[in-house]
């Protein structure tokens, strides 16, 4: 795990549901077919209502039309980000886009997991609220190890809270990964 | 140390501890793990890569495959993920796998299913998993399905997983999870005949918020969930989700018990308890007397009203189905309303599973077999105007576009389902309602958000629906 994640922000509202993340007609791609894995990323995000896509301006979207990938490697949320249901296909989808992390007050349970799990996203908490404090299209640097993100077009640093309990598993790359280094599965 | 909870207990009986606390990890034991055809593929790919082609899942008899979402669409991927989920339940000489048989030109069907009262398909995983006898009381059920949840209300731990970790579970029976704090949700009193289960966690949801039990076991106690058929209590505990819940959880008593002695594959389960001194982190009670009909509004589930508030929005469907509103029961509920009158909007109907669908046909409204001239409850729904289709997820999720039912423009559905996120039944600009099924089956009659007070006026009898 790289401790140092610099990109643009992609800013959203609280309870971004999974079915905005990857609407249901989606979900007949298989995710374990590449050629059919990418369809996900041109569709990351396609649920979201257009004018709260890219805050605080909306209509902007994750993903240009007929593209695969994002110019975006950091998504800001608020409350209860990826609720709904047990799709792995949503934090895929971001992850396929080509983000790395996301940065919400805090998670829907089952989406936070996928993406420690399955080792696709960083899902990082914010000790306090960033909707409001960050713009889509910012230049953002988020620190792991300081467990911080600043705002270099805005120059300002926020606090985000430690990984915890999941950092090993996110050092690792995945729970299969985590579980072969502590020698649960055979290498 | 502190007493447990139900849930507490069982962590604690499958990860080998004398005694577990909130907020400790532990690994456990899964005892049934189920997939379906939209996350089985991925959950099958990730089993592969990581474990190898050749590798075997942990014990062939604890995987339970139902595929339910993507039926009866022309849809090639859906038929592909579907032969998917085949090729992987022969490999693996899996016991517990029910086909929707693929055949050409079946009259009346959407090509190329068979009548699925023909076959081994059953519908709905969470309601064809207690069917079919894969719930038991103090067990682990991990499903790739939020809903998975509903089987807390026959006492045991259930909760959704993504594919990596249910790719995990298949190869090594395990999983690790933080033991959740539990909150207790306690109903007084008896369900009067004008709610259902949907609108006491409507009011709970409207109350602590969609992320208002996020981490967390919501345990549903009392006088009044006891009063609650078992069919009733799933509502309860399936949209425990809704409220971010890591998973719901009942009582287990002599319904439960005549249920699972029916049903269960396996001989033997534990009954739990919470301890006198168990601890919770939140505790709330009501009065069932003194709660009315509720709707969630869009496009939230916590967006809580009463249907009486709501009564000039007009709507354009209604729609009765899901894991959620799609059970035997809810069908009587719907039917004891919409009998002898004819529906004002579009009404769609869609049995959670394949085993409600022939109740429907074999039962009358009374919950009992119908004589030979009696109405069943399914000719009750269609004398009234409703179109009845194949069991399934349908358009609970939208779903492919030519899914049964769904909201493909702008319409204001009010719905006996369990989600009304922005699109989740289809368009991005259609708004859904949720509410009872004695709410929607009012509503349908009138056209417009309406309070069933107006039409109930004594208990509804369920007789043996749902339970033998």
């Amino acid at each position: 795990m790289e401790n140092i994640i610099r990109g643009k922000a992609f800013v959203l509202g609280d309870n971004i549901d999974t079915d905005q993340i990857i609407p249901a007609k989606f979900l007949a791609y298989n995710p374990s077919d590449p050629a059919e894995r990418k369809f996900f990323g041109m569709y990351a995000m396609n649920g979201v209502p257009a004018g709260q896509t890219g805050l605080p301006a909306g209509n902007i979207p994750f993903v240009r039309p007929n593209e695969f990938k994002s110019e975006f490697t950091i998504v800001i949320g608020g409350k209860n980000f990826g609720c709904g249901s047990s799709r792995e296909h949503a934090p895929l989808a971001i992850a396929e886009a080509g983000a790395r992390v996301v940065i919400a007050e805090f998670y829907a349970r089952i989406f936070f997991r996928n993406c420690v799990n399955g080792g696709y996203l960083v899902p990082c908490e914010s000790v306090q609220r960033l909707v409001e404090k960050v713009h889509t299209g910012d230049e953002l640097v988020v620190d792991l190890a300081q467990c911080t993100v600043t705002n270099e077009t805005r120059k300002a640093t926020y606090e985000l809270k430690p990984l915890g309990d999941v950092k090993p598993i996110i050092e690792a790359g995945g729970v299969f990964e985590y579980a072969r280094m502590a020698g649960m599965i055979k290498r | 140390m502190p007493g447990m909870t139900i849930t507490e207990k069982i962590m604690a009986k499958n990860s080998g501890k004398a005694h577990v606390s909130p907020g400790e990890n532990v690994w456990v034991n899964v005892d049934i793990l189920m997939t379906h055809d939209v996350c089985g593929p991925g959950t099958i790919g990730i089993f592969h890569e990581k474990f190898g082609r050749s590798a075997k899942v942990w014990d062939k008899d604890r995987v339970v495959i139902i595929p339910d979402h993507y039926i009866f669409t022309a849809d090639d991927k859906c038929h592909r993920n579907v032969q998917i989920l085949r090729d992987f339940v022969r490999e693996q000489g899996l016991k517990y796998y029910y086909d929707p048989e693929f055949v050409k030109n079946e009259p009346g069907m959407p090509s190329p299913y068979k009548d699925p009262t023909k076959t081994n398909y059953k519908g709905v995983c969470h309601k064809a998993l207690p069917e079919e006898g894969h719930v038991r009381p103090g067990e682990i059920l991990l499903g790739t399905d939020s809903h998975t949840c509903t089987a807390g209300a026959f006492g045991q731990f259930a909760t959704g997983v993504g594919n990596t970790d249910a790719a995990f579970t298949l190869g090594t029976g395990k999983t690790w999870l933080k033991v959740p704090p539990t909150m207790k949700f306690t109903f007084h009193g008896q369900i009067p005949p004008y709610l259902t289960a949907k609108d006491l966690i409507l009011a709970v949801i409207g109350e602590i918020g969609v992320a208002g039990a996020t981490y967390q076991t919501m345990y549903f106690a009392g006088e009044g969930i006891s009063s609650l058929t078992l069919e009733d209590r799933m509502t309860l505990t399936n949209m425990a989700i809704e409220a971010g819940g890591k998973n719901g959880v009942c009582d287990v008593d002599e319904k439960t018990l005549q249920y699972v002695r029916h049903r269960s594959t396996r001989p033997n389960w534990e009954v739990f308890r919470d301890d006198a001194d168990a601890q919770y982190c939140y505790q709330r009670q009501w009065d069932l007397a003194t709660l009315e009909p509720l709707v969630a509004k869009p496009h939230s589930p916590d967006n809580r009203d009463t249907a009486h508030n709501c009564r000039s929005v007009k709507i354009d469907r209604a729609y009765i189905g899901s894991c959620t509103g799609g059970k035997i029961t809810d069908m009587i509920f719907s039917a004891s309303i919409l009998k002898g009158n004819k529906v004002k909007v579009p009404t769609f109907v869609v049995p959670g599973s394949t085993e409600v669908h022939a109740d429907m046909k074999r039962l009358n409204l009374r919950g009992v077999p119908k004589d030979t001239n009696e109405k069943s409850i399914e000719d009750i729904l269609l004398d009234a105007g409703c179109k009845v289709g194949p069991s399934g997820c349908s358009a609970c999720l939208g779903g492919p576009a030519d899914t049964f039912g769904r909201l493909n423009g702008s319409e204001v559905c009010i719905s006996t389902t369990n989600r009304n996120f922005p699109g989740r039944m289809g368009s991005p600009t259609s708004a859904v309602y949720l509410a009872s099924p004695l709410t929607v089956a009012a509503s349908a009659l009138t056209g417009h958000v309406t309070d069933p007070r107006e039409y109930v006026t004594q208990p509804i009898e369920t007789g043996t629906a749902g339970v033998l």
